[in-house]
């Protein structure tokens, strides 16, 4: 196979992984969102995550042969997962859980701008049909992030001890890993865009952009942080224990 | 024989007995039946030309926020093309303990239906 080819495939494994793990995530507030509304909210989007993660998924596998999305989701080791750190951190309070959405949905849905017109055509395809399920993310989220920025005290406080925490893995995003530099994205444009737009959220939210941040990386080549054996363990419990069963 | 019955109400059931470990010491304090959201009346459109049908209510701090929250909970199967939401307050209900005055009378009045008009098959939603 020819290492175009091989980067196309952990290109799409990376978005695949990426999506998979925040939906992952998102579900564990299945039974615990703060009012009924938004726990439903909350774990549709995490519904919507997994449904893109499985067309990423089922097209990796096609391209790779032998293998289904069973097995790349459920047996590949940590060190394989190429998925932002971002999406993987813990989901700490609502106001954490409402930003680690936001920042991503923002990054995700102007990449996904980009990728709807990629050359190839099912990637295009994948990526034009998320689209509309993104928009509504980040409609979703970015209301939340002004409603709490510029809520009481205490809910900006919030607000601002998850940029604390979120802000550093938020650089990754536009650096491109190995096998995404010919993936026929513009990561600077795409950073100077993400920028000017959370930019604008965080003005009308009363939240500030940190300076000067040390932006940590990894997730994109499989070095991730210590909560992903974490997720990995109860995420692929079945399929480890039950090998070749079917989602 | 008597049993004690503790009745939880949606998120506020005790952290200790809750499941999620990471949730435990983060968890939004518990707002019970969405307590202090405004409720919110929610009509459905099902499809163009119909009429909007009240199908249900829902907690949300504003109008927008209600919109989003009704497409969640009650668009998921595509039921919907059009959404209004009316805060419950702004709505005056009738008494049914004056049902007696308000639709009794109307009960021996029948020429005031058009029972006595043949429709076309063809008019549909009369």
């Amino acid at each position: 196979m020819a290492t175009s080819s091989h980067h196309l495939i952990d290109f799409i494994l990376s978005q695949a992984d990426t999506t998979l793990i925040l939906s992952h995530r998102n579900s564990e507030w299945c039974g615990h969102g703060p009012i009924l509304e938004q726990d439903i909210a909350i774990t549709n989007i995490a519904l919507d995550l997994i449904g893109q993660s499985r067309n990423f998924y089922q097209y990796a596998a096609s391209l790779m042969g032998n293998t289904d999305e069973d097995q790349l989701s459920g047996m590949r080791p940590e060190r394989e997962f190429k998925n932002l750190l971002l999406v993987e951190q813990p989901n700490g309070d609502w106001g954490q859980t409402i930003l680690r959405q936001y920042l991503f949905s923002q990054f995700q849905y102007l990449l996904f701008e980009q990728l709807q017109l990629h050359k190839d055509e099912q990637l295009a395809a994948i990526t034009a049909k998320a689209l509309k399920e993104i928009k509504y993310h980040l409609r979703w989220s970015s209301e939340w992030v002004i409603r709490l920025g510029d809520g009481t005290q205490e809910s900006n406080l919030r607000m601002k001890n998850a940029i604390e925490a979120l802000w550093r893995y938020t650089g990754e995003m536009f650096m491109p890993a190995e096998y995404e530099k010919e993936a026929g994205v513009d990561w600077l444009l795409l950073k100077d865009a993400w920028t000017k737009k959370v930019q604008a959220v965080f003005d009308e939210a009363f939240l500030q952009i940190p300076n000067n941040t040390f932006m940590q990386s990894g997730g994109k080549t499989g070095v991730h942080t210590e909560y992903m054996g974490y997720i990995l363990t109860e995420l692929q419990y079945m399929q480890r224990a039950y090998p070749n069963c079917e989602w | 024989m008597s049993f004690s019955i503790t009745k939880h109400y949606y998120g506020d059931i005790p952290e200790d007995s809750a499941g999620g470990n990471e949730l435990k010491s983060t968890q939004v304090p518990p707002l019970g039946g969405g307590g202090g959201w405004p409720l919110w009346e929610i009509f459905i459109r099902s499809k163009q030309g119909l009429d909007h049908k009240h199908v249900g209510s829902l907690h949300a701090t504003d109008a927008q926020m209600a919109i989003e929250n009704a497409r969640d909970v009650y668009t998921r199967r595509m039921e919907g093309v059009s959404i209004w939401v009316v805060e419950s307050k702004h709505i005056t209900a009738s008494n049914p303990e004056e049902a007696g005055e308000l639709y009794e009378p109307a009960v021996d009045k029948v020429y005031r239906h058009p029972t006595f008009y043949n429709l076309p098959d063809e008019v549909n939603h009369m």
